[in-house]
């Protein structure tokens, strides 16, 4: 590394020494000391923490932050309601401490968990832990496998798990520790059958709350239930199932994208495809991203937005086909010939399943044309556990003796 | 021995009465924190004068580690909140054949754990963590195992004969190791011994 002769090695040394390790060399250059002593940073969303107490799980309506890690466990054989109630409570204590930046009880590396980065922690049970608490009267309607979809090539490696647990956060150091610690304190209890990484764009790199872009390009999520429809359309009120009253379900799916054979396809043809301009989102119909997409107007002849258009086909019927989407991409070490395999990890919640995700998915199945570039490979459904007051733990209902 | 003690100001009489009356109740684990928000209106400043050394303890964030036989460990942080020194001497479990109270020592740069002379003692109003690697609470010849998420009760006994029962969630963990891979002085022969 040149370092510039005005400047002696000793202090040189003492300058470095003072930036603590932060790669310092590659700021020193022939314009001198200046460079040894820049403005230091400002640290800014490190500390900031989301509430994990009350009435819903955090890391539905949450705001995403930038990483998020999907783990996907089962139980050991012989698991009944005991074990998972053990299982629940380690993670509900682990989850309402590490969330607030705060080791969790067995934590070996406790420096780590000092920066929450609005760290979230959300658990999923699968259909056949009603069967394992012996609790199948208490299952919700919904949780069961999803219908065979023509454009599905699911492949088990991805699949359905007893339990789910989300961690995100805008530190993925932070995500990787959680991960951790939650998966460790119950290792002899849990079977790890896969971890699914997704990340957005970084935490300032653009505003917060700005629709996050996929690996095809295109801004993705415009649509999402208005707060004010959260209640109706995500949480579940306890009609059908008292104890489940805030809790919600998560549709997890790993959609790999065809990002070679995108590749051949001109800027006009990706915007036909998607009904949406590459630039900023907004409708093939329209001039901003949150304009309503226009399926009645016609150019020279022809819709503007094209009837197999992705969102011409997703659109919602009625009031009840739609629900909250918090999609994560995914870009991992490719296998074999291939040069990337990337994808987008969907995630859709909602009260109802059955009502509301798949008369969508099945729309989709049926023809949309962005089917050519991307293909579902894995796909699993949860049961989002209530929230719960401080002293209680997740899923009680399932666990405790009556 | 104190480890990682701490200067704690003394609670006042009621807040003694709502620690020991929660601390009864309580089945689980980190909610005895949130006790200062059960402290009562009034105050009866003779109340102190009555407090067995348990009563004037609290016992928070405990667990245990997961172990399917021998032996195991408890941790969490002891909180003396009386004017009065007070002493752990030891405990009992229906999980195991008996519980004393380890701590762990350097001699000739070999660590072991042993037990205790006379107990654990707690300054008034001080604070003393069990950790893995420090003071922690032994329980051995355990009658079953002990599987992460199972709530294990442990009932620590005071110099004065008073108890404190509190329920410890086990977990999975590799630290804490009876036997220290770079000596070898196994102090589980000695505790095996004991």
């Amino acid at each position: 590394m040149p370092v510039s002769s005005g400047i002696g090695r000793r202090r040189f040394l003492a300058g470095a020494a003072g930036l603590a390790g932060l790669g310092v060399g590659a700021g020193v250059t022939a314009g001198g000391a200046a460079a040894l002593r820049p403005a230091p940073t400002e640290c800014t969303f490190g500390s900031e923490t989301v509430d994990f107490h009350g009435d819903h799980q955090a890391g539905v309506t949450t705001t995403p932050p930038a990483h998020v890690t999907y783990v996907g466990v089962d139980l050991v054989p012989g698991a009944n309601a005991s074990v998972l109630g053990g299982i629940l409570g380690i993670w509900t204590d682990d989850a309402a401490r590490l969330t607030q930046g705060r080791p969790s009880l067995s934590d070996a590396e406790p420096e780590l968990a000092r920066l929450p980065a609005r760290l979230t922690v959300t658990v999923g049970i699968g259909e056949r832990v009603f069967t394992v608490a012996d609790k199948e009267k208490l299952r919700p309607t919904w949780l069961r496998p999803l219908p065979a979809f023509g454009i599905d090539k699911l492949d088990p490696k991805w699949g359905q798990t007893d339990l789910l647990v989300a961690i995100c956060s805008d530190d993925p150091m932070t995500v990787a520790h959680t991960v951790r610690v939650m998966v460790n304190a119950v290792r002899t209890r849990i079977r790890v059958r896969w971890v699914q990484r997704g990340f957005r764009e970084s935490r300032g790199a653009q505003a917060d709350g700005a629709t996050m872009r996929n690996l095809m390009g295109q801004v993705d999520g415009t649509v999402q239930p208005d707060s004010s429809l959260h209640d109706s359309l995500i949480w579940d009120d306890g009609s059908a199932q008292p104890w489940f009253a805030g809790g919600t379900s998560l549709v997890l799916r790993r959609i790999a994208m065809d990002l070679d054979g995108w590749a051949e396809l001109d800027r006009r043809g990706r915007e036909l495809t998607v009904g949406r301009r590459l630039s900023d989102g907004a409708p093939l119909s329209g001039t901003s991203e949150r304009d309503d997409p226009d399926f009645t107007a016609i150019k020279n002849g022809l819709p503007v937005i094209p009837a197999s258009a992705h969102v011409a086909r997703a659109r919602r019927t009625g009031d009840r086909d739609r629900f909250l989407r918090r999609a994560y991409n995914y870009d991992d070490p490719p296998n074999g010939a291939a040069i990337s395999d990337s994808g987008l990890l969907f995630a859709a919640f909602q009260r109802d399943i059955d009502a509301q995700f798949v008369p969508v998915q099945r729309r989709l199945a049926e023809h949309d044309a962005l089917n050519e570039w991307t293909v579902p490979i894995g796909s699993a459904v949860y049961a989002i556990l209530p929230g719960v007051r401080e002293g209680e733990v997740l899923g009680s209902a399932l666990h405790e003796r009556p | 021995m104190t480890r990682g003690m701490k200067g704690k100001q003394p609670m006042t009489a009621t807040q003694f009465i709502s620690t020991r009356l929660f601390a009864r109740a309580i089945a689980g684990a980190a909610a005895v924190l949130t006790v200062g928000a059960l402290t009562a209106c009034g105050s009866d400043d003779d109340a102190s004068t009555t407090l067995t050394q348990a009563e004037s303890v609290t016992l928070t964030d405990q667990w245990i580690k997961a172990a399917d036989t021998e032996m195991t460990a408890e941790f969490g942080i002891l909180t003396n909140n009386s004017d009065n020194q007070v002493t752990v001497t030891g405990g009992r479990s229906d999980a195991a054949g008996s519980v004393e109270v380890h701590e762990i020592t350097e001699a000739d740069g070999v660590r072991s754990m042993q037990e205790i002379q006379g107990g654990l003692t707690i300054p008034a109003g001080a604070t003393v963590e069990l950790t893995p690697g420090g003071n922690h609470i032994m329980l051995m010849d355990l009658t079953r195992p002990i599987r992460a998420g199972d709530q294990v009760t442990i009932t620590l006994t005071f110099a004065d004969g008073s108890t404190l029962d509190a329920s410890a969630q086990a977990r999975d963990f590799s630290g804490n190791q009876e036997k220290y891979a770079d000596h070898e002085t196994s102090s589980a022969t000695s505790h095996a011994g004991e």
